[in-house]
């Protein structure tokens, strides 16, 4: 761990769903510029637990701290204004997108920083452009989301969630939706923030992604974490042996 | 049996002139019915606000499960009784306006909950407020998605606006009524204002298709 403070610091963490508990006190935190990537087998709790991070889920037990604020402090949220502005620091790309569909894409990615920070139009959408410049878009840029394939939708989430400038980045099986071929332009937009140091959580079924990008890889199996270390470590020397059953069972489907 | 439609042909201006405040009536009470239906229908999205949710759940209850005509009665004949006097246009007006909120409002309703859970929370994690996510995410995608329903309830409107007629309101369906008391044609009255609620109803519909392909065309709806 480095000496400075986490991004994301989550301590006994409990969620349920009605009677099903899906997060069994759950701990993990996250340094600046560290991308940790969360594995495990289906129904886990990988989403609950990113979704936890911007509180679209909230826990019922625990304490999380995300930029240096309390989001959940021992199951209470904090309130609504500051729920708002700390969101502005978490940007999250969802596995199915969800871009405004009413909104050309230049307005999707411009519309955070106007209606949000009040930023005026002229400098909201040259910020836009830059964005879509960066994940390869800027020719998009007047099109709606309809007209896009699945890559360049997730390209333009990213631009979008980048436009707000913030801290820390959740993807939620960002390549998942997509046709296999359209997968590759979306993780190297994703290499390319992780290069430039943004501090990452994904959740992702792409085993070569974490090889290459991760600091940090979590194995998560009825909604815990049964391990939590580095790449290497986790695909080369599994100590779990239920790490190994999923990393076995994954590359057999590969 | 014969046909005689000479008092139609006399009365035409009539009809016409008729025609016209059932246009007024119908246009004025939606204007209030859409109004009425946003606030209630986004009333009535989320039950844990209580007070709120159950205020115009009863509302829309009440309206839809009584008739249209003692409601309008209840305004023109029974409002008298604590000395409020509207004119019959004023309460004609509200009492549809009231009616049509209701039916509205389940529209409104409706057409949000069938914009996807993650457009909301897509602007949620962009930091918006609930009511800002509303304002500019969800309920510009909902509104497109409301028109075809919304036609639906103007053509019943027009139909049912004919019973404000009961209240002396001089409409298409009163000023027919006028015609037969001084010539006793009542078929081929009928018949022609019956022709006249069709043209209006028909042409309404036409309207509505053509605004919504150009709603279409524009990439607005997918
Ligand atoms: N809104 C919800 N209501 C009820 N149960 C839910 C809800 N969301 C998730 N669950 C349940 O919680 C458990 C964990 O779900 P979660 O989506 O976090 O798993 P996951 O690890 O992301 O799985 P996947 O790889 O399939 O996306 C599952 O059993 C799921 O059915
Ligand atoms: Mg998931």
């Amino acid at each position: 761990m480095t000496a400075a403070a986490p991004i994301v610091a989550a301590r006994d963490l409990v969620k349920s769903f009605g009677a099903h508990r899906v997060l069994h006190e759950v701990s993990f935190s996250v340094a600046p510029s560290q991308v940790v990537v969360v594995i495990g087998p289906s129904g886990s709790g990988k989403s609950t637990l990113l979704r936890c991070c911007n509180a679209l889920e909230v826990p019922e037990d625990g304490t999380l701290t995300v930029c240096g604020t309390d989001l959940v402090r021992n199951g209470t949220l904090i309130p609504e204004r500051e729920l708002n502005a700390l969101r502005m620091q978490v940007g999250m790309v969802f596995q199915s997108f969800n871009l405004f569909p009413h909104l050309t894409v230049l307005d999707n990615v411009s519309v955070g920083p106007r209606s949000l920070r009040r930023m005026p139009r002229a400098e909201a959408e040259a910020l836009a452009r830059d964005l879509l410049g960066k994940v390869g878009l800027a020719q998009k840029a007047e099109a709606y989301p309809a007209t896009l394939s699945g890559g360049q939708k997730q390209r333009v989430a990213i631009a979008r969630a980048l436009a707000m400038q913030p801290r820390v980045m959740l993807f939620d099986e960002p390549t998942s939706a997509l046709d296999p071929e359209l997968v590759g332009e979306v993780l190297q937009v994703m290499k390319g923030l992780a290069r430039e140091g943004m501090t990452m959580i994904v959740v992702t079924h792409e085993m070569g992604f974490a090889r290459e990008v991760a600091d940090v890889v979590m194995v998560m199996d009825g909604g815990r974490i049964i391990e939590e270390g580095p790449p290497e470590q986790i695909f080369g020397a599994p100590r779990n042996p239920r790490t190994r059953s999923f990393l076995q069972a994954v590359i057999a489907r590969d | 049996m014969n046909l005689d439609f000479t008092p139609v042909w006399q009365g035409w201006r009539e009809l016409a002139y008729g025609a016209l405040v059932t246009i007024e009536v119908t246009s004025a009470s939606l204007l209030l019915g859409c109004i009425l239906g946003l606030l209630v229908g986004i009333a009535r999205l989320d039950p844990r606000r209580k007070l709120v949710y159950g205020v115009a759940t009863g509302y829309v209850t009440f309206i839809r499960g009584t008739p249209l005509l003692v409601q309008l009665f209840l305004l023109f004949f029974g409002l008298p009784q604590f000395n409020i006097l509207l004119p019959a246009f004023v309460c004609g007006v509200l009492g549809l306006g009231i009616y049509s909120g209701a039916y509205v409002s389940e529209i409104v309703r409706g057409a949000i909950q069938s914009i996807d859970r993650g457009q909301m929370e897509a602007a949620r994690s962009l930091g918006m407020s609930h009511g800002k996510a509303m304002r500019i995410i969800i309920l510009p995608q909902a509104v497109v998605r409301m028109i075809p329903p919304l036609g639906n309830e103007f053509i019943a409107l027009i139909k049912n606006s004919a019973l404000v007629s009961l209240l002396t309101i001089a409409d298409l369906m009163h000023e027919g009524q006028k015609i037969i008391s001084i010539s006793y044609r009542s078929l081929e009255v009928y018949l022609a204002v019956a022709f006249v609620y069709l043209m209006l109803t028909s042409l309404t519909g036409f309207l509505l298709q053509r605004a919504e392909l150009r709603l279409r065309a524009g990439g607005v709806v997918q």
